[in-house]
């Protein structure tokens, strides 16, 4: 992965495989240290699957033995001297409260920290890709405050208009690059 | 900033046409999300078609979505192209440019671009 924003990409579609209806993702980043957080409130993980998920040759897909996301996702925080943590309540153990979260710690002044790259277009890919999910994502940094929570977005739409429609998805776009100072 | 007003314009504005959208839409293009796709650039080709799609008048006939491991990770970005009573076509190794390509000459002109599909692949 060339970004780390791909690496977000790629996690946050655990969570909707998790058969999550809220997936929240945020970005602090303060004196040269990044946390990424990723929370969903999906079907949650056992304790069995949760200490195998590292593992490059444990996945859940079934048309290969390989599952490299995570293990990638690690690799990426610990080059930078930074780390993944991951916790997960299973549904069966607390029908209100499950759901899984990962966080990562990167050090964004380590020579190997990769760039995080196109986090507009992360955030627009998930929309397009689920649109009946809602997603909620914060970026702070000092100087910077980018925010979007489709629950706001779905309010004003009502439901006949689906998010992924193409001027939908051009408004959130150009609301977040607004954000982001790229307009 | 832009505000919640402009969104309900949006949406004022759609509810008009979203009933002679409906039941058109007989074409699909399948682009892989997975680790796999994602690594090997499948992100900018997914938003060239959406854009693509759009730009060149054929939203009316194509969808866009996006799926997980098509299983054959080394040809990645894949993208597969479904339309009812006719044969898939995948194609293999996508790039943004491609698809400007497959949705003029394929989703728009009804002639597969055999170069790009997995057929013609080394």
């Amino acid at each position: 992965m060339k970004e780390l924003s791909l690496n977000i990409l790629d996690i946050a579609e655990n969570s909707v495989r998790a058969g999550a209806t809220l997936i929240e993702i945020s970005l602090t980043e303060q004196d040269k240290v990044l946390t990424i957080v990723i929370r969903d409130n999906g079907c949650g993980m056992s304790r069995e699957t949760l200490e195998r998920v590292e593992n490059p040759f444990y996945t859940t897909r079934t048309t290969r033995s390989v599952g490299l996301g995570i293990p990638l996702y690690k690799l990426a925080a610990e080059q930078t001297g930074g780390s993944v943590t991951i916790s997960s309540i299973q549904e069966c153990e607390d029908a209100e409260q499950h759901g899984t979260t990962v966080t990562a710690v990167f050090h964004t002044a380590h020579i190997d920290c990769a760039p995080l790259g196109d986090m507009v277009s992360t955030v627009c890919t998930l929309i397009h890709g689920s649109p009946r999910i809602d997603f909620v994502y914060t970026h702070t940094a000092p100087g910077l405050a980018v925010s979007l929570d489709t629950r706001e977005i779905r309010a004003v739409l009502g439901e006949e208009i689906p998010l992924d429609s193409f001027e939908v998805m051009q408004w959130i776009q150009e609301s977040l690059k607004e954000q982001y100072h790229q307009i | 900033m832009k505000s919640l007003e402009e969104l309900a314009a949006i949406r004022d504005k759609m509810k008009s046409t979203v009933l002679l959208r409906e039941g058109h839409n007989d074409i699909r293009i399948v682009v892989g999300m997975a680790t796999c796709g994602i690594a090997a650039g499948a992100r900018p080709v997914l938003n060239a078609f959406v854009e693509e799609v759009n730009s060149q008048g054929v939203a009316d006939k194509a969808t866009v979505t996006q799926t997980g491991c098509i299983g054959i990770c080394k040809y990645e970005p894949v993208v597969e192209v479904y339309e009812s009573g006719k044969e898939k076509v995948t194609y293999v190794h996508m790039t943004p440019e491609k698809a400007k390509r497959v949705v003029a000459e394929h989703i728009k002109g009804g002639r597969v671009v055999e170069e790009y599909t997995i057929g013609s692949a080394k």
